[in-house]
């Protein structure tokens, strides 16, 4: 099923997932577009896993475990950011990242 | 053996009656704080009395020797295996001489002091600073080694200097109480170079290993020379120069002038009889090793001491303060003692010289208190310290009269009184060694009894001066004092000094030499006759002789400008020069730094305090940044 | 050209083309479905590459689960229609050209790197392997991650629970 992709192809498809998340956490000004870079960036890193257990390691598992456990984690991640977001908003009533800068000098 | 570790008492009365008296004598008893300071001293001199008794009496003697007696000794502070500062009582003939000149004396200023302080504000701290100052001088003389003797020489020194600024309400009294001490501390620093360099190449501080004439001691150190002089002469020649601050020699002499600003009875005690011839004492404590080591330094004390009272002696001729003419008087007289020191031998008789400067330290003592507790009698009666404004006080003050005129005479060297004794003593053994300064020391004795005899005449008879209110006697408690140091003074004179005190601790016979007696008295009899002559009427002699000799009068008058070239030196030179630009180092540039340090603290943090924006994207951004430079370093960079 | 060639092809291209969309969309709810379309797209190829348990568990947690909870927060705390986001250029050159060098040096990496393949066989990925994998106490048994992730859910639902419940801080006006 693979053998006419290299797997070059998926790490670079991946690469470019993952640093287009970070252009989106570091350019967004709402709170819930950083949160969805923030998945980009998790899909990103499962594709590699992935495709390096396909590929390099393809009599174990280990890799697709992992990425079980990564999807795992960024649900309750995202449940709990949200959560938080709700909560900035009722005290300050925005979301706009450059205003709740209070936790500074 | 006599058991003497009851001595250690001598020392520890005083130290406790400071403590006590100083610290809840304001507050608890204010009135009986002189009674205890004085009780306190009189049991001391009690103590003292004994233990010159049994010791001059009945302790043993080797080969007819007085022995030296380590009365109690305790390590205080161990330098190196060998090397220790221990503090104790050594007990030797002039050390128990000294205990009994010194409590003696200082027995009788607490009894006067209790009429002449009386109704003072501040008469507990007085009464507390003199037993302070007690127990500093009875260390000094019963120290066992020379740094429990420094660390008591300065004691004193703050004890001086406490008692001159007694009146610190007044500049005058500050000043010279800052005087006092700098001077005096200047010296000390000598002092200190001489110990060091003393126990460097000796390796140790004790007295009785130092001194010892047949111990290794003696022998070191006169390979190495510098500058053409051993190492042991110059040790010695330093030490002496804290000999030279304390007993107010030329050129350290400045500060005793000045220490008159103090209380009269602090004058009696410190600058008469006991502090001044701390210096005494040194040479005298270290004198085998000058004898044997340095020479060429026990020369230099000579010219010194001699050097001293002529300079003195002119300079009291001509001032009308009679406690600065006293104070000249003192430092003239020990220059005495010290030449005496200068010219001695070592042994027997040719140890008179020796003999000779403790019998003038102990005559003068007696006459000198005497003379200062009169002035302060006189001043108190008169209210002023100035000759000018006195005369024919001998109508209104019988007693003082009396004892003062006693002292006089004692001073002017008129047998049978004790000064006659002591101080022809000195005449001989300066004759027998150096005859330029016997004869200096033969026209100093005719200066004495001139100026001696001018202020006598001037403030007892001379003209009749109208006072403002009667001057009436002193009360008791000043009087007594006066009266026990007159009868001192005029018996002290036949106490045997050749069986007790001697250089080596053997006694020696020695005898008045008519050849130098007989012109001696002369010489005494000649400058009263002077005195006489100019003073005991109101006459204009001496304003013509002022007028006649004015160059030299002026410069007497004026201390031959001594103090002038000290400030001199030290506002010009030192403070210009040295002391300005270390202030400004100090200020600019130690300080600067500090300052500098502390603003650039505070500007670095305040640029970069944008670190912490509170931003998350800006955090983020340095984030994945120094990633990826790491990220570079790592991979590419460092294989 | 083979067949997975081309879903390949088509899957990464909207893979890419949507996650720049998310990232530089101005309007949010619109950020949340192209969101959508890449995380349906990446399940696709996990399709391809043969985990398919785990590309049914993307499609449900993460595109039935995770965005619908993003649209809810949406709806929550912003005017949907009418905000329009923007940042500064300076921001988005200095984002942009920090994610620039970070991409090139990463697939300079990527291509320089010789990849070595093993010979084995490989193995056969079914349900039962995959359950028995994750309760097993064996070398290669996954029940403690399993065991810690449940914890980790659980903590979090507690978590969200609290931050979020009503009666939260009061209203600060901020300075502006």
């Amino acid at each position: 099923m693979n053998t006419g992709i290299p797997l070059q192809y998926f790490l670079i498809l991946a690469t470019v997932m993952f640093f287009t998340g970070v252009y989106g956490f570091l350019t967004r000004r709402n709170l819930i577009t950083i949160l969805m870079s923030v998945e980009l960036i998790l899909n990103s890193v499962n594709i590699n896993f992935l495709a390096f257990n396909r590929y390099l390691y393809p009599h174990k598992l280990e890799g697709m475990f992992f990425s079980l456990f990564v999807i795992a984690v960024a649900a309750s991640e995202a449940a709990v950011a949200i959560a938080i977001i709700i909560n900035i908003y009722r005290r300050f009533t925005t979301i706009n990242v450059e205003d709740v800068n209070e936790m500074k000098f | 053996m006599i058991n003497f570790t009851y001595t250690i008492w001598i020392l520890l009365l005083p130290f406790l009656m400071f403590l006590l008296l100083g610290l809840a004598g304001h507050k608890y008893f204010p009135k009986l704080s002189g009674l205890l300071g004085t009780c306190g001293l009189g049991i001391i001199t009690v103590l003292s009395y004994i233990t010159a008794y049994k010791y001059f009496f009945t302790s043993e003697k080797v080969d007819e020797t007085y022995q030296k007696i380590s009365a109690f000794n305790v390590t205080w502070l161990q330098l190196t295996d060998k090397l220790h500062i221990d503090l104790g009582v050594l007990l030797d003939p002039i050390s128990v001489m000294m205990l009994v000149v010194i409590t003696t004396v200082s027995f009788m200023v607490h009894i006067y002091s209790l009429g002449y302080m009386k109704g003072e504000k501040g008469f507990e701290r007085f009464f507390s600073f003199l037993s302070l100052f007690s127990f500093s001088m009875l260390g000094l003389v019963l120290a066992t080694n020379i740094f429990q003797m420094y660390i008591f020489w300065e004691l004193v020194g703050i004890s001086s200097y406490l008692l001159i600024g007694f009146y610190y309400q007044k500049p005058s009294a500050v000043r010279a109480s800052k005087k006092a001490f700098i001077v005096t501390r200047f010296a000390d620093l000598g002092f200190l170079i001489g110990i060091l360099l003393l126990s460097f190449n000796t390796k140790t501080f004790d007295f009785i290993t130092l001194t010892d004439p047949n111990g290794t001691a003696i022998a070191q150190g006169g390979g190495i020379a510098f500058m053409g002089l051993s190492v042991m002469t110059w040790s010695m020649i330093f030490v002496f120069m804290g000999g030279i601050g304390k007993s107010a020699m030329f050129p350290f002499h400045i500060w005793l002038p000045d220490a008159m600003e103090g209380p009269t009875p602090v004058s009696a005690l410190i600058h008469a009889a006991t502090m001044v011839v701390a210096g005494v004492y040194l040479v005298a404590r270290m004198f085998p090793i000058y004898i044997f080591s340095a020479p060429v330094a026990l020369e230099v004390v000579a010219y010194i001491g001699a050097f001293s009272s002529l300079f003195a002696a002119v300079i009291a001729c001509t001032q009308t303060d009679i406690k600065r003419v006293l104070a000249y008087s003192t430092i003239s007289q020990i220059g005495y003692m010290l030449l005496a020191l200068g010219v001695s031998g070592y042994g027997g008789h040719e140890g008179l010289g020796y003999m000779a400067s403790m019998f003038h330290l102990f005559t003068h003592a007696m006459f000198k208190a005497l003379l200062f507790l009169g002035a302060g009698a006189i001043i108190h009666a008169v209210h002023s310290n100035y000759m000018t404004d006195m005369g024919g006080l001998r109508k209104y003050l019988p007693v003082t009269h009396m004892t003062f005129l006693i002292a006089c005479l004692t001073i002017a060297g008129i047998p049978p009184l004790s000064g006659f004794f002591s101080k022809d003593e000195i005449l001989a053994a300066a004759f027998h060694s150096n005859k330029l300064l016997f004869a200096v020391e033969y026209a100093v004795a005719g200066l004495t009894a001139f100026y001696m005899f001018r202020i006598y005449f001037s403030i007892f008879w001379g003209k009749e001066t109208h006072y403002d209110h009667t001057p009436h006697e002193a009360p008791a408690t000043m009087t007594i004092p006066l009266i026990i140091l007159a009868i001192g003074s005029v018996f002290t004179g036949f106490i045997p000094f050749d069986k007790l005190v001697t250089s080596d601790g053997r006694i020696f016979d020695s005898e008045i030499e008519l050849m130098i007696a007989i012109p001696s008295v002369l010489i005494g009899l000649l400058g009263i006759g002077i005195a006489y002559i100019m003073y005991r009427k109101e006459s204009s002699i001496p304003d013509k002789l002022a007028a006649t000799f004015k160059y030299s009068y002026k410069w007497a008058y004026n201390k031959f400008y001594m103090d002038e070239l000290y400030l001199f030196v030290t506002n010009k030179i030192i403070f210009r020069y040295i002391s300005e630009p270390v202030a400004w180092f100090d200020r600019h540039i130690v300080d600067g730094i500090m300052n500098a340090i502390a603003t650039v603290t505070q500007s670095v943090s305040f640029r970069i305090r944008g670190f912490q924006s509170g931003q998350i994207q800006k955090y983020a951004f340095v984030f994945v940044t120094g990633a990826i430079m790491l990220a570079i370093l790592f991979i590419y960079l460092w294989k | 050209m083979a067949s997975n060639q081309i879903m390949f092809i088509l899957f990464s291209a909207m893979i890419v083309v949507f996650s720049i969309l998310t990232v530089t969309s101005r309007k949010i709810l619109r950020a949340a479905v192209f969101l959508l379309f890449v995380l349906v797209s990446t399940s696709g190829l996990y399709f391809m590459l043969n985990y398919q348990f785990l590309a049914a568990v993307q499609l449900t947690l993460y595109a039935g689960g995770i965005v619908v909870l993003i649209i809810f927060s949406i709806l929550l705390t912003s005017h949907i229609s009418l905000k329009f986001e923007s940042s500064g250029w300076k921001k988005n050159m200095f984002s942009a050209t920090a994610a620039l060098t970070g991409a090139i040096l990463s697939v300079i990496t990527i291509l320089d790197y010789k990849f070595s393949a093993t010979t084995e066989a490989a193995k056969e990925v079914n349900m039962r392997f995959i359950g028995k994998s994750l309760l097993s106490v064996d070398y290669d048994g996954y029940v403690l991650p399993f065991e810690v992730i449940s914890v980790l859910l659980l903590a979090a639902m507690v978590a969200a629970i609290i931050v979020a419940k009503k009666g939260g801080p009061k209203k600060v006006e901020l300075p502006k």
